[in-house]
């Protein structure tokens, strides 16, 4: 189908008056969560994953573009002002924008980077929508052994290669394909590692463990070193509106922020972290104002806001046309996906185009949405982030634990949730990576099935994984981001958990 | 990140809680082959059940060896003193949650326990306070998602009284 015209036919959709009330209370509510302190958009979605299970997909996975973009709005907005980065894509964005608040120039800090990533969304979602054509051209060409040999990729990106420590986040990917397996295979109808427990047989509900992970956990770690921390709120003064001359100042920084953000993000190796920093050293090489880099200057805002907003539009390029996650926030996605039984993928654009086009064709109506909102609303979200942190931690795990009891009301599904908040704690303490696990869970299993049909279809032969070009190719370049990390000590230098 | 007092200093000395990480990992093994030996083996082409979990356990034995090696040679990250009463009040208010849905006590009583006993967990003592700003923001929340958005949640004596 041309490209315009599904976009035409996806922006019909988009605008029905409900799908417009849709969208408008994911924006509302994805920001409202996302500017609490510690919850980054994975968290955001998930959290607000059972809000949407009444609703019909169109409408549910429409107001989940609204989250995922009020989410990430959200945690700049806690960047900004009280210096606590939701997660890591953000961490740039508190190195300057922090200091511009603490100068009283709060309002134009919030502003360049809501118009940044407004501008850096508009131009990535429009990536979106003509690049996915083509890739989904190609992947329907792929067959099974491709598909597994491309989650190979993604495995070892999302857990080793950029992090600090490979073997740290290997270990943290390993706990996500451990959980991925139990359940009933679905392939033979055998229990594997459920242990006579029935609720175990539908397997770990992602939900459950990303809430238990990012949500409980993240209360604990904040409870048991609450002594060590003390966060500061800093006012916004003076005008909101940015001056003639910080719109010079951040023009061209929001282009360039895109261009960092959307091609990294579209790669099947996920993370906003590279792009976001990449933009924030070459703004500070390039600024004409380098003395005022590290004391709070607009372009260290403006580039890596952008970066980030166009990177969360890229990651949704391979988890559409190929079902590959590579972030904690896109599993998530794909979770509210299989929740009314879709699998995104080549075969979802032609099964279900008023779908697709209808998601990204809301990207641009919540992005819109956001500038409008935002802006004007700034008030009530920093009376939001002015909640005492004991009421504020107690109501967050009410509603997380609202989230589960919701879904299945049972002891062994609430216990499961409080155990994984244990390991989420545990992984903080020793600085393991989150984002594996949850990537692990989800993949995990798409990936074996994948790799156990490519051997059906071989008769048992594995040369089948290094026959087709396309596997081989991947398989070696999932082997060289395997052995990179140990070889190049360098790449360590950005963190990848997305917590 | 700025408080130094309670730093373990990395890179020296056997750190005990790295060497419980690995044996944890590597029982987490024993367990994937354990099991993967009580699947029965059923004839096909390809792979069965029950071959992944041993690689996934192969694979976490040798993150285990791994991470005991880091953790013999102290490198683990640094990490600062935690306070063990604030994770156990949490953890306390999440085992009353977990017994008030077991026992049918419903979603309000459920949840304030764990609103109290969490705001307690961040130095809160006005707990009387606590408890009735937990009944008030749980009710609302029941009354929101249970009658207005329609998901079940469950109902106890409390919720039967709305």
């Amino acid at each position: 189908m041309d490209t315009f015209a599904a976009l035409a036919h996806g922006m019909a959709i988009a605008a029905q008056p409900m799908n417009l009330l849709y969208a408008l209370i994911g924006v509302f509510l994805g920001t409202a969560v996302g500017v609490l302190p510690g919850i980054g958009p994975a968290l955001t979605v998930a959290l607000l994953l059972p809000v949407t299970y009444k609703l019909d997909p169109g409408g549910s996975l429409i107001m989940f573009a609204g989250i995922y973009y009020g989410g990430m709005y959200g945690g700049s907005t806690t960047a900004i002002l009280i210096n606590t980065p939701g997660e890591s894509a953000s961490m740039a964005t508190a190195l300057e924008g922090n200091k511009m608040a603490k100068a009283g120039r709060g309002g134009p800090a919030l502003a360049t980077s809501a118009i940044g990533s407004f501008v850096a969304g508009t131009i990535a979602t429009i990536g979106l929508a003509f690049l996915s054509p083509y890739l989904v051209d190609i992947a329907v060409r792929f067959g099974p052994e491709d598909y597994f040999a491309l989650m190979c990729v993604a495995f070892i990106t999302v857990s080793a290669t950029f992090g600090d420590s490979p073997i740290r986040g290997l270990t943290s990917l390993f706990i996500g394909l451990v959980l991925g397996l139990v359940g009933i295979d679905k392939l033979t109808g055998q229990a594997r590692l459920a242990f006579g427990v029935p609720e175990l047989l539908d397997g770990v509900e992602v939900t459950t463990l990303a809430v238990g992970l990012f949500a409980v956990g993240e209360a604990l770690y904040v409870a048991s070193r609450r002594h060590h921390t003390e966060e500061k709120i800093e006012a916004v003064k003076g005008s909101l509106w940015m001056t003639r001359e910080d719109w010079k100042r951040s023009w061209k920084p929001w282009l360039r922020g895109t261009l960092f953000g959307f091609p990294i993000g579209a790669l099947p190796a996920g993370g906003a972290e590279i792009p976001t920093f990449l933009s924030y050293s070459t703004e500070r090489r390039l600024t004409k104002y380098p003395d005022e880099f590290g004391k709070g200057a607009i372009e260290g805002v403006a580039g890596p806001e952008a970066a980030n907003n166009a990177s969360a539009a890229g990651t949704l390029v391979p988890l559409l046309t190929l079902g590959l996650p590579t972030s904690a926030t896109a599993a998530m996605m794909l979770a509210g996906f299989q929740q009314y039984g879709l699998n995104p993928g080549p075969l979802l654009f032609a099964e279900r185009p008023d779908l697709v086009w209808g998601l990204i064709a809301s990207l641009f109506i919540a992005n819109t949405m956001l500038l409008v909102l935002n802006l004007p609303l700034v008030g009530l979200w920093v009376r939001l982030l002015k909640i005492p942190t004991p009421w504020l931690y107690a109501g967050i795990l009410v509603f997380a634990t609202m989230g589960t009891i919701a879904a299945k009301p049972s002891v062994v599904e609430l216990s499961m949730l409080a155990g994984f908040g244990v390991l989420g704690f545990l992984m903080r303490r020793f600085d393991f990576p989150i984002a594996p696990v949850v990537v692990g869970l989800i993949l995990g299993p798409i990936a074996e099935s994948q790799l156990r049909r490519a051997l059906a279809i071989s008769l048992g032969d594995p040369m089948t994984l290094l026959q087709s070009p396309i596997s081989a190719t991947l398989l070696v370049v999932a082997l060289i981001a395997l052995v990179a990390p140990f070889i190049l000590k360098g790449l360590g230098r950005f963190k990848a958990n997305e917590d | 990140m700025t408080d130094s007092a309670g730093t373990q200093a990395p890179g020296r000395g056997v750190d005990k809680a790295g060497i419980v990480i690995a044996a944890l990992l590597a029982a987490v093994a024993l367990v994937l082959v354990y099991d993967a030996n009580q699947i029965p083996a059923t004839t096909m082409y390809g792979m069965g059940p029950q071959v992944m979990p041993v690689v996934i356990a192969i694979g976490l034995g040798i993150l285990a060896l791994a991470n005991l090696i880091d953790a013999v040679r102290g490198n683990l990250p640094p990490r600062e003193s935690s306070d063990p009463v604030a994770v156990l009040l949490i953890l306390v208010g999440l085992a009353l949650l977990i017994a008030i849905i077991g026992f049918g006590g419903g979603f309000i009583l459920a949840t304030t326990a764990l609103f109290v006993t969490t705001s307690a967990a961040f130095g809160r003592r006005a707990f009387a306070t606590d408890l009735i700003i937990g009944a008030l923001l749980t009710t609302l929340i029941y009354m929101a998602f249970d009658r207005l958005l329609t998901l079940s949640l469950p109902a106890g004596p409390l919720e039967r009284l709305l």
